[in-house]
C-alpha cells in the first residue's frame, strides 16, 4: 500500500524531469502549443471572471466587517487586495487549470493511450513526452500566469466595487491603503504560484493520462483522479510557498 | 536487406500470471515468418517485446547490435525508426486525416519537402488501395480500411523490419486474400523482415518461409515452414486442424478429465497421411522475384539433416519441383 503510492509518486516526478528535459530539445512542437494555448485559454477566461467577481466580493465584504468592527476600515483595500492577488487569485486558477484544463488533457490522453495511439506513437520513433505533453504542460503553466493577471484585475475590481458602493468605504481609503501594505513581490509570488500550479496540473493531468488502467473506464477513473490528486498537491503546495514567502519578504506595513 | 531479428530466452509476466517463458528464435533477414496461437497465448504481447512496447523480465531481443529490452531508451526509439508495426485495430490517430496520418512518420522523422511528403503518401495509399480515402477521419471508415491505412502508415519510411499484429481480424475472406498477397508483394518489394501474428490458417499456409507456435507459455516449435505444417505435435497438429479434439480447449488448456472423456469417445475421422502443404504464394506478376526465396533455400537446405523426417521430406519435395512455382494466386493488388 504505501510502496504502491510510493512507486506512483516516484514515477510522477520522473515524468516531471523528463518533460523538464523535453522541453529544452527540438524539435519544438508549436503548433501543437498554440492549439492547445488556445484551448486551455478558452475554457478558463470566462469561468475564471465569472468565478473571481464574487470571489473578490466576498472577500471585500469580510474584510471589511472584521476591519470595520477593529476600528481599521481604512486598511480595506489593501487587506481584501492582498488576500485576492497572493492566495485566491493563484487558488482560482489553479481549480480552472486543474478542472477545466488538466481534467481535458488527461481524458485526452487517456482516450489516446487505451487506443493504442501513443504506442503508435512510440512505436514510429516519435516520444509522446516530447510531441504531447511538452506542449500540454508548457500551455498550461503560460495561461495560468495570464489568467493569474486576469483574476487578479477582475478580482481587485469586484472588491473595490462592493467595498465602495455597499460598504461605505471611500476610494481613497481603498487605494492608499492598497499601495501603503501592497509591494510589487505579492505580484511575483503570485504569479510564480500560478506557473507552479499550471505546472503541476499539466504533470499530473499527463500523468494519469498516460497511464489509465483498463479500457474507458480507466479513463474515466483517471479523470477524475488527476483533478483530486492536482487540488491536494496544489493546496499543499501553496501553503508551503505561502509560509515561505512571508519567512523570505520582508512585509511592507511592517 | 532486411535485418535479422534474433530473440534469446524472452520470458514475461504480468504480475504474477506469465505470458510465456524462454522464448528464443531467429527471425531470418528478409524472409517473412508467421507467429501462429489460440487467442489470448501472448502473440501481441510478443510483438510489442520485439519492438520495446513493453519489457521481458528475462531475455533479449537484438537488432544490429541494439537489445530492444535492456538497451537505453535513447538507442530503443533509434532502432524503432526501422520498424514499421501495423496494429490490431490500426491505431490511428483519431484527429487526424489518413492523408495526414500516414504523412506523419515522414514529418517527424525526415525533412521532405510537402510536394515530396505528398507523392510517397499517395503511392502508399495506392499499394493498399485506399485511393480516394485519403482526406477521411479514421472514424468515418471500416476496420479493415482503417487496417490497411495503418499498414501504409507502417510502410512509409521503408522499414526494414515490418511487423503485423493479426492482419486479417475482421475481414472477410476475399479480403484477406488480398493482404496476403499485399505482404508477399511488400516482401518482394522491400526485402524487408516480415513477422506476421495471426491465427488465420491461410495466411499461415500460404504466405510465411517461417512458422511458430506460441502455446501454453511457450514457444512450440519454429522454423522453416515446412516443419509446422507436418509437425505431429498435438496441439499443432489440433490447430491447424481447426478441431475440437487436443490439448487446446475453450479456455487455453484443457483439464486431464476433459483430455481423458475426449479420448474414449467417438473421435473423428482424421485424414490420414501428412497434410498436403501448400504452395507458397508468388509476388504479382511485374514485381521482381523475392529475394529471401535464394538465401532461405541455401540456409533451409544447410539445416535439413537436423529437421524431422517429415518436414525433410516436404522440404525436399518443394525444392524438387524447381521452387514449385506455381500459378500467381487470385489476386493480385496490382
Amino acid at each position: 500500500m504505501i510502496l504502491g503510492a510510493l512507486r506512483q509518486t516516484g514515477r510522477l516526478f520522473a515524468l516531471a524531469v523528463e518533460v523538464g528535459r523535453a522541453i529544452f530539445k527540438r524539435p519544438f512542437q508549436f503548433r501543437e502549443f498554440i492549439e492547445q494555448f488556445w484551448f486551455i485559454a478558452s475554457v478558463t477566461i470566462l469561468p475564471g471572471a465569472l468565478v473571481s467577481i464574487p470571489f473578490g466580493a466576498v472577500i471585500a465584504l469580510q474584510v471589511g466587517s472584521l476591519t470595520q468592527q477593529l476600528g481599521a476600515q481604512s486598511f480595506t483595500g489593501g487587506a481584501s487586495v492582498l488576500a485576492v492577488v497572493q492566495q485566491a487569485s493563484p487558488l482560482i486558477v489553479a481549480l480552472l487549470i486543474a478542472g477545466a484544463g488538466g481534467s481535458a488533457i488527461c481524458a485526452d490522453l487517456g482516450s489516446r493511450a487505451i487506443r493504442e495511439e501513443l504506442d503508435a506513437m512510440r512505436v514510429m520513433g516519435v516520444s509522446p513526452v516530447q510531441r504531447l505533453v511538452v506542449p500540454r504542460v508548457l500551455a498550461a503553466m503560460g495561461v495560468a500566469v495570464l489568467l493569474n493577471g486576469l483574476v487578479s484585475v477582475v478580482g481587485i475590481l469586484g472588491g473595490y466595487f462592493f467595498n465602495v458602493f455597499l460598504q461605505d468605504g471611500t476610494p481613497g481609503a481603498y487605494l492608499s491603503s492598497f499601495s501603503a501594505l501592497a509591494q510589487l513581490p505579492d505580484l511575483y509570488i503570485s504569479e510564480l504560484k500560478a506557473l507552479v500550479f499550471g505546472f503541476i496540473a499539466g504533470i499530473v493531468a499527463a500523468y494519469r493520462g498516460l497511464n489509465p488502467r483498463g479500457g474507458p473506464k480507466g479513463v474515466g477513473d483517471a479523470v477524475n483522479q488527476s483533478v483530486v490528486i492536482t487540488f491536494l498537491l496544489l493546496f499543499f503546495v501553496n501553503m508551503v510557498m505561502t509560509g515561505g514567502y512571508l519567512q523570505l519578504v520582508p512585509p511592507k506595513g511592517g | 536487406m532486411g535485418i535479422e531479428v534474433v530473440v534469446e530466452g524472452l520470458t514475461k509476466s504480468f504480475g504474477r500470471q506469465n505470458i510465456w517463458q524462454d522464448v528464443t528464435l531467429t527471425l531470418p533477414a528478409g524472409e517473412v515468418s508467421v507467429m501462429l496461437g489460440p487467442s489470448g497465448t501472448g502473440k501481441t504481447v510478443f510483438l510489442k517485446s520485439l519492438i520495446g512496447l513493453l519489457k521481458p523480465e528475462e531475455g533479449r531481443v537484438l537488432i544490429n547490435g541494439v537489445d530492444m529490452v535492456n538497451s537505453p531508451e535513447r538507442d530503443i526509439f533509434e532502432t524503432r525508426k526501422l520498424f514499421g508495426l501495423m496494429f490490431q485495430d490500426g491505431a490511428l490517430f483519431g484527429s487526424m486525416s489518413l492523408f495526414d496520418n500516414i504523412a506523419f512518420p515522414l514529418r517527424e522523422h525526415t525533412r521532405k519537402k510537402e510536394s515530396e511528403i505528398r507523392r510517397i503518401v499517395m503511392e502508399r495509399i495506392e499499394v493498399v488501395g485506399l485511393l480516394g480515402a485519403e482526406g477521411k477521419l479514421p472514424g468515418e471508415i471500416s476496420g479493415g480500411m482503417r487496417k490497411r491505412a495503418g499498414l501504409a502508415r507502417a510502410l512509409v519510411l521503408d522499414p526494414q523490419i515490418i511487423l503485423c499484429d493479426e492482419p486479417d481480424s475482421g475481414l472477410d475472406p476475399v479480403r484477406t486474400a488480398y493482404i496476403s498477397q499485399l505482404l508477399i508483394d511488400l516482401n518482394a518489394q522491400l526485402d524487408a523482415t516480415m513477422l506476421i501474428v495471426t491465427h488465420n490458417l491461410d495466411i499461415a499456409a500460404t504466405v510465411p518461409d517461417n512458422m511458430g507456435m506460441l502455446f501454453l507459455r511457450r514457444l512450440v516449435t519454429f522454423g522453416p515452414r515446412e516443419v509446422l505444417l507436418t509437425s505431429e505435435e498435438p496441439a499443432v497438429a489440433q490447430f491447424l486442424g481447426g478441431r475440437r479434439e487436443g490439448p487446446i480447449g475453450m479456455s487455453e488448456e484443457k483439464d486431464a478429465a476433459a483430455l481423458a472423456a475426449e479420448a474414449t469417445g467417438t473421435r473423428t475421422a482424421r485424414p490420414a497421411g501428412p497434410r498436403e502443404i501448400v504452395p507458397q504464394l508468388e509476388p504479382s506478376p511485374g514485381l521482381p522475384p523475392r529475394r529471401a526465396v535464394t538465401r532461405r533455400r541455401e540456409r533451409v537446405l544447410g539445416l535439413l539433416d537436423r529437421l524431422p523426417p517429415a518436414a525433410r521430406a516436404a522440404i525436399e519435395r518443394t525444392y524438387a519441383t524447381g521452387g514449385a512455382a506455381p500459378a500467381p494466386a487470385a489476386g493480385s493488388g496490382a
